[in-house]
Protein backbone atom coordinates (compact mmCIF):
# COMPACT_ATOMS: atom_id res chain seq x y z
CA UNK A 1 0.00 0.00 0.00
CA UNK A 2 1.63 3.13 -1.00
CA UNK A 3 0.89 6.18 0.73
CA UNK A 4 1.18 9.63 -1.64
CA UNK A 5 0.79 12.47 0.56
CA UNK A 6 2.85 12.73 3.75
CA UNK A 7 0.38 13.89 6.33
CA UNK A 8 2.16 15.87 9.10
CA UNK A 9 0.78 16.99 12.79
CA UNK A 10 2.60 20.40 14.19
CA UNK A 11 1.81 20.52 17.44
CA UNK A 12 2.38 22.91 20.57
CA UNK A 13 2.47 21.61 23.71
CA UNK A 14 3.21 23.59 27.00
CA UNK A 15 2.23 26.63 28.89
CA UNK A 16 4.11 29.14 27.08
CA UNK A 17 1.96 31.61 25.29
CA UNK A 18 3.28 31.97 21.99
CA UNK A 19 3.86 29.92 18.96
CA UNK A 20 5.21 31.85 16.03
CA UNK A 21 8.15 29.04 15.80
CA UNK A 22 5.53 26.49 15.20
CA UNK A 23 3.71 28.44 12.87
CA UNK A 24 6.73 29.09 10.96
CA UNK A 25 7.52 25.57 10.87
CA UNK A 26 4.17 24.38 9.41
CA UNK A 27 3.64 27.06 6.33
CA UNK A 28 7.43 26.19 5.45
CA UNK A 29 6.61 22.69 5.24
CA UNK A 30 2.81 23.50 3.33
CA UNK A 31 5.46 24.98 0.87
CA UNK A 32 7.53 22.06 0.59
CA UNK A 33 4.32 20.28 -0.18
CA UNK A 34 3.51 18.61 2.85
CA UNK A 35 -0.25 18.47 4.31
CA UNK A 36 0.69 19.56 7.73
CA UNK A 37 -2.35 19.75 10.51
CA UNK A 38 -1.71 22.76 12.84
CA UNK A 39 -3.66 22.78 15.99
CA UNK A 40 -2.43 25.66 17.86
CA UNK A 41 -1.62 26.22 21.44
CA UNK A 42 -1.73 24.54 25.11
CA UNK A 43 -1.90 20.73 23.19
CA UNK A 44 -1.54 18.04 25.95
CA UNK A 45 -0.27 14.99 25.38
CA UNK A 46 -3.58 12.88 25.01
CA UNK A 47 -4.67 15.57 22.67
CA UNK A 48 -2.24 15.45 20.31
CA UNK A 49 -2.01 11.52 20.20
CA UNK A 50 -5.67 11.34 19.16
CA UNK A 51 -5.34 14.10 16.54
CA UNK A 52 -2.34 12.19 14.78
CA UNK A 53 -4.49 9.17 14.89
CA UNK A 54 -7.73 10.67 13.78
CA UNK A 55 -5.83 12.60 10.99
CA UNK A 56 -3.58 9.57 10.17
CA UNK A 57 -0.87 11.23 9.89
CA UNK A 58 2.91 9.97 9.19
CA UNK A 59 4.62 12.22 11.22
CA UNK A 60 4.60 14.53 14.33
CA UNK A 61 6.34 16.98 15.40
CA UNK A 62 5.72 18.82 18.64
CA UNK A 63 7.90 22.90 19.14
CA UNK A 64 8.50 22.85 22.95
CA UNK A 65 9.98 25.58 24.42
CA UNK A 66 9.05 25.71 27.73
CA UNK A 67 11.57 23.19 28.83
CA UNK A 68 8.50 20.19 29.32
CA UNK A 69 10.33 18.09 26.60
CA UNK A 70 11.49 15.20 29.40
CA UNK A 71 8.25 14.62 30.23
CA UNK A 72 5.73 15.40 27.21
CA UNK A 73 8.15 13.21 24.23
CA UNK A 74 7.82 10.11 26.95
CA UNK A 75 4.19 10.51 26.79
CA UNK A 76 3.47 11.29 23.75
CA UNK A 77 6.27 7.83 22.77
CA UNK A 78 3.57 5.56 25.43
CA UNK A 79 0.33 7.03 24.13
CA UNK A 80 1.46 5.84 20.90
CA UNK A 81 2.22 2.36 21.42
CA UNK A 82 -1.11 1.87 23.48
CA UNK A 83 -3.11 3.42 21.13
CA UNK A 84 -1.15 0.89 18.55
CA UNK A 85 0.34 3.46 16.49
CA UNK A 86 3.74 3.38 16.44
CA UNK A 87 4.35 3.60 13.00
CA UNK A 88 4.15 7.46 13.61
CA UNK A 89 7.29 9.00 13.10
CA UNK A 90 7.69 11.74 16.16
CA UNK A 91 10.66 14.33 15.91
CA UNK A 92 10.57 17.62 17.54
CA UNK A 93 12.37 21.09 18.05
CA UNK A 94 13.26 23.44 20.96
CA UNK A 95 16.17 23.90 23.81
CA UNK A 96 17.08 20.73 24.73
CA UNK A 97 20.51 20.28 26.22
CA UNK A 98 22.43 17.33 24.40
CA UNK A 99 22.07 14.89 27.01
CA UNK A 100 18.56 15.10 27.12
CA UNK A 101 18.61 14.53 23.62
CA UNK A 102 20.09 11.49 23.58
CA UNK A 103 18.26 10.62 26.47
CA UNK A 104 15.16 10.78 24.12
CA UNK A 105 16.77 9.45 21.19
CA UNK A 106 17.60 6.49 22.87
CA UNK A 107 13.69 6.32 23.72
CA UNK A 108 12.93 6.13 20.17
CA UNK A 109 12.55 9.74 19.44
CA UNK A 110 13.08 11.32 15.86
CA UNK A 111 15.72 13.79 15.04
CA UNK A 112 15.26 17.06 17.74
CA UNK A 113 16.00 20.50 15.76
CA UNK A 114 17.76 23.42 17.27
CA UNK A 115 15.57 26.65 17.10
CA UNK A 116 16.32 28.96 14.30
CA UNK A 117 17.26 26.02 12.22
CA UNK A 118 16.59 26.38 8.76
CA UNK A 119 12.86 24.72 7.18
CA UNK A 120 14.94 23.25 4.14
CA UNK A 121 17.06 20.78 6.64
CA UNK A 122 13.76 20.08 8.48
CA UNK A 123 12.51 19.44 4.85
CA UNK A 124 15.40 17.61 3.88
CA UNK A 125 15.20 15.36 7.11
CA UNK A 126 11.43 14.50 6.14
CA UNK A 127 11.57 13.13 2.81
CA UNK A 128 14.83 11.18 3.68
CA UNK A 129 12.41 9.34 6.17
CA UNK A 130 10.12 8.41 3.67
CA UNK A 131 12.59 7.91 0.91
CA UNK A 132 13.99 4.66 3.14
CA UNK A 133 10.42 3.42 3.40
CA UNK B 1 -3.61 -6.76 7.49
CA UNK B 2 -6.34 -7.69 4.94
CA UNK B 3 -8.93 -5.90 3.81
CA UNK B 4 -11.35 -8.41 5.48
CA UNK B 5 -9.87 -7.60 8.85
CA UNK B 6 -9.70 -4.26 8.85
CA UNK B 7 -13.69 -3.99 8.21
CA UNK B 8 -13.99 -6.79 10.88
CA UNK B 9 -12.21 -3.91 13.46
CA UNK B 10 -14.03 -0.90 11.84
CA UNK B 11 -17.21 -3.00 12.55
CA UNK B 12 -15.98 -3.16 16.10
CA UNK B 13 -15.60 0.64 16.57
CA UNK B 14 -12.03 1.03 16.66
CA UNK B 15 -11.12 4.55 15.82
CA UNK B 16 -7.84 4.00 14.15
CA UNK B 17 -9.06 1.78 11.52
CA UNK B 18 -11.44 4.04 10.78
CA UNK B 19 -8.91 6.62 10.60
CA UNK B 20 -6.74 4.38 8.27
CA UNK B 21 -9.58 3.39 6.36
CA UNK B 22 -10.80 6.91 5.59
CA UNK B 23 -7.11 7.23 4.20
CA UNK B 24 -7.50 3.79 2.10
CA UNK B 25 -10.68 5.53 -0.10
CA UNK B 26 -8.75 9.09 -0.34
CA UNK B 27 -5.85 8.15 -1.40
CA UNK B 28 -7.86 6.05 -3.62
CA UNK B 29 -5.99 2.88 -2.78
CA UNK B 30 -7.28 -0.57 -4.69
CA UNK B 31 -8.86 -1.44 -1.54
CA UNK B 32 -11.07 1.73 -1.79
CA UNK B 33 -13.66 -0.13 -3.87
CA UNK B 34 -14.16 -2.85 -1.33
CA UNK B 35 -14.40 -0.27 1.33
CA UNK B 36 -17.06 1.57 -0.80
CA UNK B 37 -19.07 -1.78 -1.50
CA UNK B 38 -19.50 -2.89 1.90
CA UNK B 39 -20.33 1.07 3.56
CA UNK B 40 -22.67 1.67 0.89
CA UNK B 41 -25.30 -1.12 2.94
CA UNK B 42 -24.69 0.73 6.03
CA UNK B 43 -25.34 4.95 5.12
CA UNK B 44 -28.08 6.58 5.48
CA UNK B 45 -28.79 6.90 9.35
CA UNK B 46 -26.56 9.91 10.18
CA UNK B 47 -27.78 13.60 9.94
CA UNK B 48 -25.30 15.46 7.86
CA UNK B 49 -24.89 19.43 8.29
CA UNK B 50 -22.80 21.98 6.22
CA UNK B 51 -21.36 24.62 6.92
CA UNK B 52 -20.50 26.92 4.51
CA UNK B 53 -19.36 30.80 4.07
CA UNK B 54 -16.40 33.07 3.81
CA UNK B 55 -13.10 32.12 4.90
CA UNK B 56 -12.82 33.63 8.50
CA UNK B 57 -16.30 34.18 9.03
CA UNK B 58 -16.13 31.57 12.09
CA UNK B 59 -17.34 28.41 10.51
CA UNK B 60 -15.01 26.05 12.81
CA UNK B 61 -15.72 27.63 16.22
CA UNK B 62 -19.36 27.29 15.43
CA UNK B 63 -19.01 24.02 14.53
CA UNK B 64 -16.68 23.50 17.82
CA UNK B 65 -19.69 25.38 20.03
CA UNK B 66 -22.22 23.51 18.06
CA UNK B 67 -21.14 20.12 18.27
CA UNK B 68 -20.31 20.88 22.42
CA UNK B 69 -24.56 21.37 21.94
CA UNK B 70 -25.38 18.49 20.40
CA UNK B 71 -23.46 16.27 22.96
CA UNK B 72 -25.89 16.50 25.04
CA UNK B 73 -27.94 14.60 22.78
CA UNK B 74 -25.58 12.69 20.70
CA UNK B 75 -22.72 10.11 21.31
CA UNK B 76 -21.49 10.13 17.95
CA UNK B 77 -20.50 12.60 15.79
CA UNK B 78 -18.42 13.09 12.96
CA UNK B 79 -16.79 16.49 11.49
CA UNK B 80 -15.16 16.86 8.56
CA UNK B 81 -13.39 20.09 8.16
CA UNK B 82 -12.23 21.15 4.21
CA UNK B 83 -9.01 23.62 3.56
CA UNK B 84 -7.54 25.09 0.58
CA UNK B 85 -4.41 22.62 -0.62
CA UNK B 86 -1.43 25.06 -2.06
CA UNK B 87 -1.79 25.31 -5.66
CA UNK B 88 2.14 25.74 -6.26
CA UNK B 89 3.71 23.32 -3.66
CA UNK B 90 0.18 20.96 -3.09
CA UNK B 91 1.08 20.58 0.23
CA UNK B 92 -1.73 22.14 2.20
CA UNK B 93 -1.88 23.76 5.55
CA UNK B 94 -5.15 22.48 7.87
CA UNK B 95 -5.73 24.81 10.65
CA UNK B 96 -9.62 24.12 11.31
CA UNK B 97 -8.72 22.40 14.29
CA UNK B 98 -7.20 25.37 16.00
CA UNK B 99 -10.76 26.20 16.93
CA UNK B 100 -12.04 22.88 17.78
CA UNK B 101 -9.11 22.34 21.10
CA UNK B 102 -12.27 21.83 23.02
CA UNK B 103 -13.51 18.52 21.24
CA UNK B 104 -10.17 16.71 21.11
CA UNK B 105 -10.47 14.45 24.42
CA UNK B 106 -14.26 14.24 23.45
CA UNK B 107 -15.25 10.55 23.50
CA UNK B 108 -17.40 10.06 20.16
CA UNK B 109 -16.38 12.96 18.41
CA UNK B 110 -14.33 12.25 15.33
CA UNK B 111 -12.57 15.35 13.19
CA UNK B 112 -10.98 14.64 9.89
CA UNK B 113 -9.16 17.67 7.93
CA UNK B 114 -9.18 17.34 4.51
CA UNK B 115 -7.42 19.22 1.64
CA UNK B 116 -8.85 20.26 -1.50
CA UNK B 117 -6.14 18.80 -3.72
CA UNK B 118 -6.87 20.81 -6.58
CA UNK B 119 -10.91 19.94 -6.25
CA UNK B 120 -12.32 23.66 -7.03
CA UNK B 121 -16.07 23.13 -5.31
CA UNK B 122 -14.90 24.37 -2.18
CA UNK B 123 -14.65 20.56 -0.65
CA UNK B 124 -11.98 17.72 -1.07
CA UNK B 125 -12.83 15.42 -3.38
CA UNK B 126 -13.54 12.66 -1.75
CA UNK B 127 -15.72 14.33 1.02
CA UNK B 128 -19.07 12.54 0.02
CA UNK B 129 -17.09 9.09 0.57
CA UNK B 130 -15.65 10.38 3.36
CA UNK B 131 -19.17 10.88 5.04
CA UNK B 132 -20.44 7.63 4.04
CA UNK B 133 -17.46 6.39 5.77
CA UNK B 134 -18.48 8.37 9.07
CA UNK B 135 -21.76 7.54 8.56
CA UNK B 136 -21.54 3.44 8.61
CA UNK B 137 -19.10 3.80 11.48
CA UNK B 138 -22.35 4.75 13.42
CA UNK B 139 -21.80 8.43 13.61
CA UNK B 140 -24.84 10.32 14.04
CA UNK B 141 -24.51 13.47 12.96
CA UNK B 142 -22.00 14.59 10.32
CA UNK B 143 -20.72 17.97 10.31
CA UNK B 144 -19.14 19.16 6.91
CA UNK B 145 -16.82 22.74 7.17
CA UNK B 146 -16.44 23.88 3.34
CA UNK B 147 -13.22 25.91 2.75
CA UNK B 148 -15.10 29.34 2.36
CA UNK B 149 -12.82 31.46 -0.02
CA UNK B 150 -15.85 33.04 -1.04
CA UNK B 151 -16.13 31.40 -4.60
CA UNK B 152 -19.44 29.34 -5.30
CA UNK B 153 -19.40 26.88 -3.30
CA UNK B 154 -22.99 25.24 -3.72
CA UNK B 155 -21.98 21.55 -4.12
CA UNK B 156 -21.87 21.29 -0.06
CA UNK B 157 -25.75 21.50 -0.45
CA UNK B 158 -26.15 18.54 -2.27
CA UNK B 159 -23.79 16.09 0.40
CA UNK B 160 -25.81 17.24 3.49
CA UNK B 161 -29.17 17.50 4.48
CA UNK B 162 -28.92 21.00 6.27
CA UNK B 163 -27.18 24.03 4.94
CA UNK B 164 -25.55 26.42 7.18
CA UNK B 165 -24.81 29.76 5.32
CA UNK B 166 -22.30 32.14 7.36
CA UNK B 167 -22.01 35.67 6.84
CA UNK B 168 -20.04 38.02 9.13
CA UNK B 169 -20.71 42.03 9.19
CA UNK B 170 -17.43 41.93 7.06
CA UNK B 171 -19.07 40.62 4.34
CA UNK B 172 -19.81 43.64 3.10
CA UNK B 173 -23.14 44.79 1.51
CA UNK B 174 -26.03 42.70 -0.15
CA UNK B 175 -24.87 43.02 -3.53
CA UNK B 176 -21.74 41.41 -2.45
CA UNK B 177 -23.90 38.80 -1.08
CA UNK B 178 -25.91 38.28 -4.08
CA UNK B 179 -22.44 37.71 -5.61
CA UNK B 180 -21.29 34.99 -3.45
CA UNK B 181 -23.95 32.88 -5.08
CA UNK B 182 -24.61 31.63 -1.32
CA UNK B 183 -28.35 32.80 -0.98
CA UNK B 184 -30.12 30.44 -2.69
CA UNK B 185 -28.59 27.21 -1.00
CA UNK B 186 -28.91 28.36 2.66
CA UNK B 187 -31.68 26.60 4.71
CA UNK B 188 -30.08 28.31 7.50
CA UNK B 189 -28.49 31.62 7.74
CA UNK B 190 -25.87 32.87 10.50
CA UNK B 191 -24.49 36.37 10.73
CA UNK B 192 -21.49 35.21 13.08
CA UNK B 193 -19.42 37.70 14.86
CA UNK B 194 -22.54 39.88 15.49
CA UNK B 195 -21.04 41.92 18.27
CA UNK B 196 -19.12 43.66 15.62
CA UNK B 197 -20.64 46.77 13.92
CA UNK B 198 -22.91 46.17 11.11
CA UNK B 199 -24.94 42.90 11.98
CA UNK B 200 -28.22 44.63 12.33
CA UNK B 201 -27.68 46.03 8.55
CA UNK B 202 -26.43 43.05 7.31
CA UNK B 203 -29.65 41.12 9.18
CA UNK B 204 -32.37 43.35 7.13
CA UNK B 205 -30.32 43.35 3.49
CA UNK B 206 -29.87 39.13 4.03
CA UNK B 207 -33.46 39.11 5.08
CA UNK B 208 -34.84 41.12 1.68
CA UNK B 209 -32.60 38.80 -0.39
CA UNK B 210 -34.07 35.47 1.18
CA UNK B 211 -37.81 36.63 0.80
CA UNK B 212 -37.08 36.56 -2.99
CA UNK B 213 -35.12 33.99 -3.05
CA UNK B 214 -37.12 31.56 -1.34
CA UNK B 215 -40.69 33.23 -2.36
CA UNK B 216 -42.13 30.06 -4.09
CA UNK B 217 -40.39 27.43 -1.59
CA UNK B 218 -42.25 26.30 1.75
CA UNK B 219 -39.55 26.60 3.98
CA UNK B 220 -38.56 30.15 4.80
CA UNK B 221 -34.86 29.91 6.51
CA UNK B 222 -34.20 31.77 9.56
CA UNK B 223 -31.36 34.07 9.66
CA UNK B 224 -29.70 33.85 13.47
CA UNK B 225 -27.43 36.38 14.71
CA UNK B 226 -24.55 34.13 16.64
CA UNK B 227 -21.36 35.41 18.85
CA UNK B 228 -19.37 31.73 18.09
CA UNK B 229 -16.29 32.68 20.41
CA UNK B 230 -18.86 33.82 23.39
CA UNK B 231 -21.19 30.57 22.69
CA UNK B 232 -24.08 32.93 22.02
CA UNK B 233 -26.83 31.88 19.08
CA UNK B 234 -25.73 28.29 19.36
CA UNK B 235 -29.00 27.13 21.14
CA UNK B 236 -30.81 28.74 18.53
CA UNK B 237 -28.77 27.53 16.14
CA UNK B 238 -29.17 23.90 17.32
CA UNK B 239 -33.59 24.89 17.10
CA UNK B 240 -33.41 25.57 13.88
CA UNK B 241 -31.48 22.74 12.74
CA UNK B 242 -34.15 20.66 14.33
CA UNK B 243 -36.96 22.58 12.85
CA UNK B 244 -35.52 22.06 9.42
CA UNK B 245 -34.78 18.07 9.81
CA UNK B 246 -38.26 18.17 11.22
CA UNK B 247 -39.59 20.08 7.99
CA UNK B 248 -37.70 17.59 5.73
CA UNK B 249 -39.45 14.99 7.55
CA UNK B 250 -42.58 16.02 7.70
CA UNK B 251 -42.52 16.79 4.35
CA UNK B 252 -41.26 13.52 3.03
CA UNK B 253 -38.44 15.57 1.54
CA UNK B 254 -35.15 14.00 3.33
CA UNK B 255 -35.33 10.78 1.68
CA UNK B 256 -35.91 12.79 -2.09
CA UNK B 257 -32.98 15.36 -1.22
CA UNK B 258 -30.86 12.26 -0.58
CA UNK B 259 -31.88 10.31 -3.68
CA UNK B 260 -31.41 13.38 -6.19
CA UNK B 261 -27.79 14.29 -4.53
CA UNK B 262 -27.36 10.34 -5.59
CA UNK B 263 -28.57 10.17 -9.09
CA UNK B 264 -26.54 14.17 -9.33
CA UNK B 265 -23.20 12.15 -8.47
CA UNK B 266 -23.76 9.26 -10.49
CA UNK B 267 -24.49 11.62 -13.43
CA UNK B 268 -21.48 13.87 -12.46
CA UNK B 269 -19.32 10.31 -12.10
CA UNK B 270 -20.43 8.73 -15.58
CA UNK B 271 -19.62 12.02 -17.75
CA UNK B 272 -16.41 12.10 -16.07
CA UNK B 273 -15.71 8.56 -16.83
CA UNK B 274 -17.08 8.86 -20.08
CA UNK B 275 -14.55 11.67 -21.10
CA UNK B 276 -11.66 9.95 -19.98
CA UNK B 277 -12.49 6.78 -22.11
CA UNK B 278 -12.89 9.41 -24.91
CA UNK B 279 -9.40 10.95 -24.42
CA UNK B 280 -8.20 7.29 -24.47
CA UNK B 281 -9.59 6.76 -27.80
CA UNK B 282 -6.22 7.05 -30.13
CA UNK B 283 -8.68 8.12 -32.89
CA UNK B 284 -10.24 10.69 -30.61
CA UNK B 285 -6.80 11.98 -30.23
CA UNK B 286 -5.90 11.97 -33.43
CA UNK B 287 -9.16 13.36 -34.93
CA UNK B 288 -8.38 16.23 -32.66
CA UNK B 289 -4.74 16.58 -33.38
CA UNK B 290 -6.10 16.82 -37.02
CA UNK B 291 -8.89 19.35 -36.30
CA UNK B 292 -6.21 21.60 -33.36
CA UNK B 293 -4.13 21.86 -36.88
CA UNK B 294 -7.07 22.74 -39.37
CA UNK B 295 -8.41 24.78 -36.92
CA UNK B 296 -4.90 27.15 -36.43
CA UNK B 297 -4.52 27.50 -40.09
CA UNK B 298 -7.97 28.71 -39.93
CA UNK B 299 -9.26 26.11 -42.44
CA UNK B 300 -12.39 25.82 -40.27
CA UNK B 301 -13.74 27.46 -37.38
CA UNK B 302 -14.15 26.40 -34.02
CA UNK B 303 -17.66 25.58 -34.94
CA UNK B 304 -16.75 23.42 -37.86
CA UNK B 305 -13.93 22.17 -36.05
CA UNK B 306 -16.22 21.00 -33.07
CA UNK B 307 -18.62 19.42 -35.78
CA UNK B 308 -16.06 17.37 -37.53
CA UNK B 309 -14.98 15.74 -34.45
CA UNK B 310 -18.31 14.87 -33.52
CA UNK B 311 -18.82 13.34 -37.02
CA UNK B 312 -15.76 11.50 -36.75
CA UNK B 313 -16.58 9.89 -32.72
CA UNK B 314 -20.11 9.14 -33.79
CA UNK B 315 -18.79 7.38 -36.63
CA UNK B 316 -16.53 5.56 -35.08
CA UNK B 317 -19.00 4.04 -32.85
N1 LIG C 1 -15.36 38.97 17.18
C1 LIG C 1 -15.68 37.71 16.92
N2 LIG C 1 -14.73 36.89 16.45
C2 LIG C 1 -15.07 35.59 16.18
C3 LIG C 1 -16.38 35.12 16.39
N3 LIG C 1 -16.44 33.82 16.01
C4 LIG C 1 -15.19 33.50 15.59
N4 LIG C 1 -14.37 34.57 15.70
C5 LIG C 1 -12.93 34.61 15.34
O1 LIG C 1 -12.81 34.65 13.93
C6 LIG C 1 -11.60 34.02 13.51
C7 LIG C 1 -11.87 33.00 12.45
O2 LIG C 1 -12.62 31.93 13.00
P1 LIG C 1 -12.68 30.49 12.33
O3 LIG C 1 -13.62 29.69 13.13
O4 LIG C 1 -11.32 29.95 12.14
O5 LIG C 1 -13.30 30.86 10.91
P2 LIG C 1 -13.44 29.94 9.59
O6 LIG C 1 -12.28 30.27 8.70
O7 LIG C 1 -14.72 30.36 8.94
O8 LIG C 1 -13.45 28.52 10.03
C8 LIG C 1 -10.99 33.45 14.78
O9 LIG C 1 -9.99 34.30 15.25
C9 LIG C 1 -12.15 33.40 15.76
O10 LIG C 1 -11.75 33.48 17.10
C10 LIG C 1 -17.38 36.03 16.92
O11 LIG C 1 -18.54 35.69 17.13
N5 LIG C 1 -16.96 37.30 17.17
MG1 LIG D 1 -12.27 26.94 9.40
Amino acid sequence: MEKKKIKILIAKPGLDGHDRGAKVVARGLRDAGFEVIYTGLHQTPEMIVNTAIQEDVDVIGLSILSGAHMTIFPEVLRLLKEKGATNIHLFGGGIIPDEDKEKLYQLGVGKLFDPGTKISEIVEYLNNLFKEK
Amino acid sequence: MTIKEYLKKFEEKDERILAKIITMVEEEYKESEEILRYINKKIGKAYRIGITGPQGSGKSTLIAKLTKRLLNRYKEIGIIACDPSSPFSYGALLGDRIRMNELFLEKGVFIRSMATRGSLNGLAYKTKEVADILDAFGKEIIIIETIGVGQVEVEISNLVDTTVVVFVPESGDGIQILKAGLTEIGDIFVINKSDRIGADILFYELKNLIEISYQNSKWKPPIILTQAVNNYGIEELEKEIVNHYNYLVENNLLEEKREKAIIRELVNNFEKEILKILWQNEKVRKSFAEVSKEVLEKKLTIEEGIKKLIREVKYDQ
